[in-house]
């Protein structure tokens, strides 16, 4: 059997073992998923900084789209990949897992796939509710943009998969990769528009955004759900989350390739 | 079939003195040594064959096991399992191999065994019927029932193994590595496991490759051993006759009678060990037939029992000499 027929065989099951283990520690689960309240932060500062007039662009309604389509998308597509492998190779844990014929980037794959429906559980209806009722205005009502929604977060989520991927197999050399994490999720932090719109950024900070891959996991969907695209701009939109998605599960797959061999397998 | 050849792994290992100066220092500083955990070790190991894999703490069993199943990539030499480089960890592989290890769990943490169960017998495309059939004889050897539904976590040392073993076995390995799959067990289920495992051997003519730190394992389990020390192979062969190259005397133990002396006994051989009137004397092969004739006509001892030396016996001596050998040649 092939390696891929093998994975899409067992993958019911994965999912619902990963639906078990997400819901095995009640009190820690609601915790999680309450959490995530940066968006609501600086949904906070800037309606306040608009509530007079407009800051730029951004109406206090639009502040509102904005910070409330985040807080959406980033429950949608984050994961704790990047710690979960980490963890796993400094106390060697990883072992059983390399003892499985089915590749990790698939088995992790699945458990946080499996974990969304229920992070979502709490904070997507009232996300929804405050949205409509607030920012309905500034949402984008086109069908086509509506519907290409789906896939555009499933490329996003890909994308934060294959990078948080990579970065946890830096342990394979670092032991340990949470300063390297830091890092990244400073550098993710302005060039995705989880801090601010790329719009109010120096437009030079926005082009470059706009072509990094930090851009497509997060505000890309983002712009689907607050903008008013043309044809030209979807099709652009698309090809770079597409061309992000490749990029990233291929330098996935190629980073654990090169660190495994580096793996130490300790304890026991 | 397990072919090893000039097998080593070595691994970089930061050391550094105790103390908040020499961690600042390490942060600048760093020192490495090379630690030479297996050392160009060569064996072959047929299929069916039950091997006994020895050595002191840090010998390098584990991590030849860790070669072997995949886990680790060797620094040089060549491994074969059942055909495949077992780096690669190619699924051909990894449905007929299985790795035990005592101190490392298979089992999804917070959740009960029996999930890992369906995980495993999902991932490792074991057909329904099977899988049952598999689980339900391992459960009831095992005594699992009681434990299927438990979380993992707060399942016991003991619990755990046996939990540990079966989800190695559900979809049939063809070779085992145990890495002391007894830790933790009662004697009972020590007793249970030896006979689980070879009639598993029998059954499957599966290869098994056992470390223990219970000699009682290896010697019930393993006709030939392996015996590494300081990640070099210092013997490969028959367990009886590494015991009798090693120590051919006998270990002869009896209760003294009313009328008997110490002194009366201690002409036939050395006494190795005295608890009351119970007593063990170390006789040589050669001297055997007599010593024995004149304890029991003679003597009129009760309760005699002849035994080989035990195997710590043989492998301290062993590994005194190999340390020795190394003391010498450094």
């Amino acid at each position: 059997m092939s390696s891929f027929a093998r994975v899409w065989r067992a993958v019911p099951t994965l999912l619902r073992i990963g639906v078990a283990e997400t819901v095995a520690y009640r009190a820690e689960f609601l915790v999680w998923i309450l959490t995530s309240t940066m968006p609501l932060i600086m949904l906070g500062l800037w309606t306040s900084v608009a509530s007079e007039a407009p800051f730029r662009t951004f109406s206090s309604s639009r502040f509102v789209a904005y910070y409330l389509s985040v807080l959406i998308v980033r429950h949608l597509t984050s994961n704790w990949v990047a710690w979960q492998l980490s963890e796993e190779i400094r106390l060697g844990v990883l072992s059983m897992r390399l003892l499985r014929p089915i590749h990790p980037f698939f088995s992790y794959a699945a458990t946080h796939i499996a974990a969304l429906p229920f992070r979502s559980l709490i904070a997507l209806p009232l996300t929804f509710i405050l949205l409509i009722s607030s920012g309905a205005s500034a949402l984008s009502t086109d069908p086509l943009q509506l519907a290409l929604l789906l896939p555009s977060l499933f490329f996003a989520w890909l994308i934060t998969f294959g990078i948080l991927f990579a970065l946890g197999c830096t342990s394979f050399w670092f032991t340990q990769m949470f300063g390297l994490f830091n890092f990244y999720f400073g550098v993710w932090s302005l060039f995705s528009g989880y801090l601010l719109p790329i719009a109010l950024l120096p437009s030079w900070i926005g082009r470059i955004a706009e072509y990094s891959p930090f851009y497509a996991m997060l505000g890309a969907p983002i712009e689907l759900m607050t903008e008013s695209l043309t044809p030209h701009q979807l099709g652009v939109l698309f090809a770079r989350q597409a061309l992000w998605a490749v990029a990233a599960v291929a330098t996935a797959f190629w980073v654990w390739r090169a660190g495994v061999r580096r793996f130490e397998a300790v304890g026991g | 079939m397990i072919h090893a050849k000039e097998l080593t792994k070595h691994f970089k290992v930061h050391r550094r003195p105790p103390g908040f100066a020499s961690a600042l220092k390490s942060l600048v500083h760093r020192k490495y040594e090379v630690v030479k955990a297996v050392d160009g070790v060569t064996f072959k190991i047929e299929r069916g064959e039950r091997v006994g894999f020895l050595g002191p703490n840090g010998a390098g069993k584990t991590t030849t096991l860790k070669v072997l199943s995949g886990l680790l990539h060797p620094t040089s030499g060549e491994v074969d399992v059942a055909g495949h480089v077992p780096f690669r960890r190619e699924p051909a592989l990894l449905g007929k191999i299985t790795l035990v290890m005592g101190q490392k769990s298979q089992l999804i943490w917070d959740l009960p065994p029996a999930e890992t169960y369906a995980m495993n017998r999902a991932i490792f495309d074991v057909p329904q019927a099977e899988f049952d059939k598999t689980l339900a004889e391992l459960t009831d050897l095992l005594e699992l029932a009681p434990l299927l539904d438990k979380p993992t976590r707060q399942l016991s040392l003991g619990e755990r193994m046996k939990c540990e073993l079966a989800a190695a076995l559900l979809h049939r390995p063809l070779t085992l590595f145990l890495d002391e799959p007894t830790i933790g067990l009662d004697v009972a289920m020590q007793v249970a496991i030896r006979d689980f495992v070879r009639n598993y051997n029998h059954r499957h003519e599966a290869t098994v490759l056992l470390t223990s730190h219970y000699m009682d394992d290896v010697v019930a389990l393993c006709p030939r051993i392996i015996v590494i020390d300081q990640g070099k192979l210092i013997h490969d062969g028959d367990l009886r006759k590494l015991i009798k190259t090693m120590d051919p005397d006998k270990r002869v133990s009896f209760t003294l009678g009313d009328h008997v002396t110490e002194a009366d006994v201690g002409k036939l051989g050395a006494v190795l060990a005295q608890e009351g009137k119970r007593m063990t004397i170390r006789i040589p092969e050669s001297d055997l037939a007599d010593a024995v004739s004149h304890l029991l006509g003679t003597l009129k001892v009760v309760d005699l029992a002849i035994e080989d030396p035990p195997l710590e016996d043989v492998l301290r001596v062993m590994f005194g000499k190999s340390k020795n050998h190394t003391n010498g040649a450094s």
